[in-house]
């Protein structure tokens, strides 16, 4: 697992709301061409991490190390031409927007006329923006939903909003693409195919996952963190992850009532037995 | 305006030249193309079109053309700033003030050429509009509104304000006396038809420049601040800086609106620039169509034309005369209420919903 260079490193990231300590002492790597899930109860702090990252929320203690470099002080617009692009639980798509507006403004990390020229429409301007075109495009077309690109991202069926917001952020060509919850609200064929995109991308970026979908993290994820109250309690292979007892007690509390343990056997047993299903920690977690 | 482009019309168009069709098919598909070209062409239209307009009314309606036009370079910046950028300005008529006074102090003191002293009211009305805007960047909603509406009721106060009542000339104002139309023009040219060029041009070149710009990738990026700050930002769009450039390019046209007002009714004074102008014209841009330039221009020409047919004294000499007076804003009023209710984007809206139907109409027939 460590043999690639990590792209992101978080060093004992320390993030306090008053007195609740939404982050303590939090270190784990990202490695490059890697899908690493971030998982855990809710109001583990999964979503911190993800505001620490893109810069919303600036840990009190601890770094951030980006490419080897200290990452500090950074602002969420600064993401994109670091080479970071994220997704966001509520989507985020512009209604106002077309759906190929929606991805060219993701692609704005790619622009290069600037405000004279767009105020006195030279032709570079003209250029700059079919060029946006075509690489949102590009995208819309790869994804699969490219025949939906003049309309507006309300007329459309969840999972096509989904993929558009998806494209929104791959258009910046990012090396790290950060997904937050991107299974939420959508069917298990969909899921499937998310799951299927996912693998797909490691090939050119590397990718960060919160997801409560325990079959998909533990279909798509090579590398699993688990955090509980703010804490990291585990990483390491969905396989290891799994079974670790620390994370089993995490998603159903330390005070194991009977029915609740049969249930853990039982799903333990079964996960030895067949890996893929992702049972066990997965259906205990949606249940809880 | 200095539009001379490379135009490459010709070479292409006569290569397609044998089949009509195609001639027509490459001149639309070069104009889609060129956003330089189809914005000047309508501009030129414009112009032509004003030119006609302006040479065959009275000159009663010129000026109420001239009036119309400074109107729409505050409106236009307006919608962009609001139904593009979605920040609240209920100060707009500040900025207008700001826009007049300079002129008035500039055409005054120094007796610049009329195109600088409008450039000199666009400059200092941009540098109150960049202050304003990196204020307006940190409020929101509310706030921003009740920040921008105590610019509009403070700042024409200020002028009563003792230290500068000797420059700004108090509640009284400053009188301005731009330059007679041009000799060549004829000794009989009437003035009114010179304000309305005046006014006209600068309104088709600020509608120009907005084209420009709204077409461009701020065009987008405004949008997309207004409807999701957070996934704005996430795209690499710098949120406050879009906000500062809109606040100030919003300001820039409103100062060129006021410059105008001031040269066309020959005064800057406090009185010109109550609240109610902001509100009007924050009721213009609504009535026109949230974040059309297009909708800019119907917005400001219903604000100049109703209140002028409400005060007709024809129509309004048998009515009490503490009604006559309210009437101009009661009709304004209703016709912005059934305006929003039957089209809530606005008369634009309105003008693309009927020119559907239309279109839909004439396909069925044909098909």
């Amino acid at each position: 697992m460590t043999s690639p260079p990590a792209l992101l490193e978080l060093r004992d990231v320390t993030v306090r709301f008053g007195g609740l300590v939404a982050l303590d002492g939090v270190s784990f790597d990202v490695p490059q061409g890697r899908v690493t899930g971030v998982i855990g109860p809710n109001g583990a702090g999964k979503t911190t991490v993800f505001n620490v990252i893109c810069g919303f929320v600036r840990p009190d203690e601890g770094r951030l190390r980006w490419r080897g470099e200290p990452l500090t002080r950074h602002r969420p617009h600064d993401l994109t031409r670091l080479g970071i692009a994220r997704t966001l639980q509520g989507l985020g798509l512009f209604p106002g927007l077309t759906v190929v507006q929606n991805v060219m403004v993701g692609a704005e990390r790619h622009a290069r006329a600037g405000f004279l020229s767009a105020l006195f429409a030279l032709p570079r301007s003209d250029r700059d923006e079919a060029a946006l075109r075509d690489r949102a495009m590009r995208l819309l077309t790869e994804l699969g939903v490219a025949e939906v690109a003049g309309r507006f991202p309300g007329e459309l069926p969840y999972g096509v909003q989904k993929r558009v917001a998806l494209a929104r952020a791959l258009v910046a060509e990012p090396d790290l693409v950060l997904l937050d919850e991107p299974a939420a609200g959508l069917s298990a064929g969909e899921i499937d195919e998310l799951a299927a995109l996912i693998r797909g991308l490691r090939d050119e970026v590397s990718v960060v996952l919160v997801e409560h979908h325990m079959d998909l993290v533990m279909e798509v994820c090579d590398d699993v963190v688990v955090l509980d109250f703010g804490r990291l309690i585990a990483r390491g292979s969905p396989d290891d992850v799994r079974d670790d007892p620390l994370v089993v007690a995490a998603y159903l509390g330390d005070e194991v009532d009977d029915s609740a343990a049969d249930e853990l056997t039982e799903g333990g047993t079964e996960t030895h037995d067949q890996p893929s299903h992702g049972g066990g920690v997965g259906s205990e977690a949606r249940r809880a | 305006m200095n539009l001379q482009t490379t135009n490459p019309q010709p070479k292409n168009a006569r290569a397609h030249a044998p089949l009509d069709r195609g001639w027509a098919g490459v001149v639309l598909r070069m104009l889609r193309r060129h956003t330089l070209l189809r914005h000047t062409l309508l501009a030129v239209v414009a112009v032509v079109a004003l030119a006609y307009l302006t040479g065959a009314v009275s000159p009663y309606r010129d000026l109420q053309i001239a009036h119309m036009a400074y109107i729409v370079c505050a409106a236009a910046g307006l919608t962009v700033l609001t139904g593009l950028g979605g920040q609240i300005s209920l100060g707009h008529g500040a900025f207008m003030a700001i826009g007049a006074y300079t002129t008035a102090l500039v055409l005054n003191h120094w007796a610049w050429p009329l195109a600088a002293v409008l450039l000199a009211a666009v400059t200092v009305t941009a540098v109150a509009g960049f202050i304003v805007g990196v204020a307006a960047a940190r409020l929101h909603g509310p706030y921003l509104a009740g920040a921008t509406l105590a610019l509009a009721v403070g700042l024409p106060g200020l002028v009563s304000y003792e230290p500068v009542t000797g420059l700004l000339g108090g509640q009284n104002g400053l009188s301005v006396s731009p330059s007679p139309p041009p000799l060549a023009l004829g000794e009989t040219f009437p003035l009114e038809r010179w304000q309305a060029w005046i006014s006209c041009l600068c309104a088709v070149i600020v509608m120009w420049l907005l084209a420009n710009l709204t077409h461009s990738r701020l065009g987008r990026s405004l949008p997309a601040t207004r409807d999701d700050e957070i996934a704005a930002a996430l795209s690499g769009i710098r949120v406050a800086r879009v906000r500062i450039i809109t606040s100030v390019v919003a300001a820039a046209c409103a100062g060129l609106g006021g410059g105008l007002l001031a040269v066309v009714t020959t005064l800057a004074a406090p009185g010109a620039f109550p609240l109610t102008l902001s509100l009007q014209l924050v009721a213009a841009v609504v009535l026109g169509g949230l974040g059309s330039l297009a909708g800019a221009v119907w917005g400001s020409v219903v604000l100049v034309l109703v209140p002028n047919w409400a005060s007709d004294p024809d129509a309004s000499a048998h009515l009490p005369h503490n009604v006559a007076s309210n009437l101009p804003a009661l009709i304004f009023g209703t016709v912005l209420i059934v305006v929003t209710l039957l089209f809530p984007r606005g008369m634009q809206g309105g003008f693309r919903w009927v020119g559907r139907q239309v279109k839909r109409r004439l396909t069925e027939r044909t098909g």
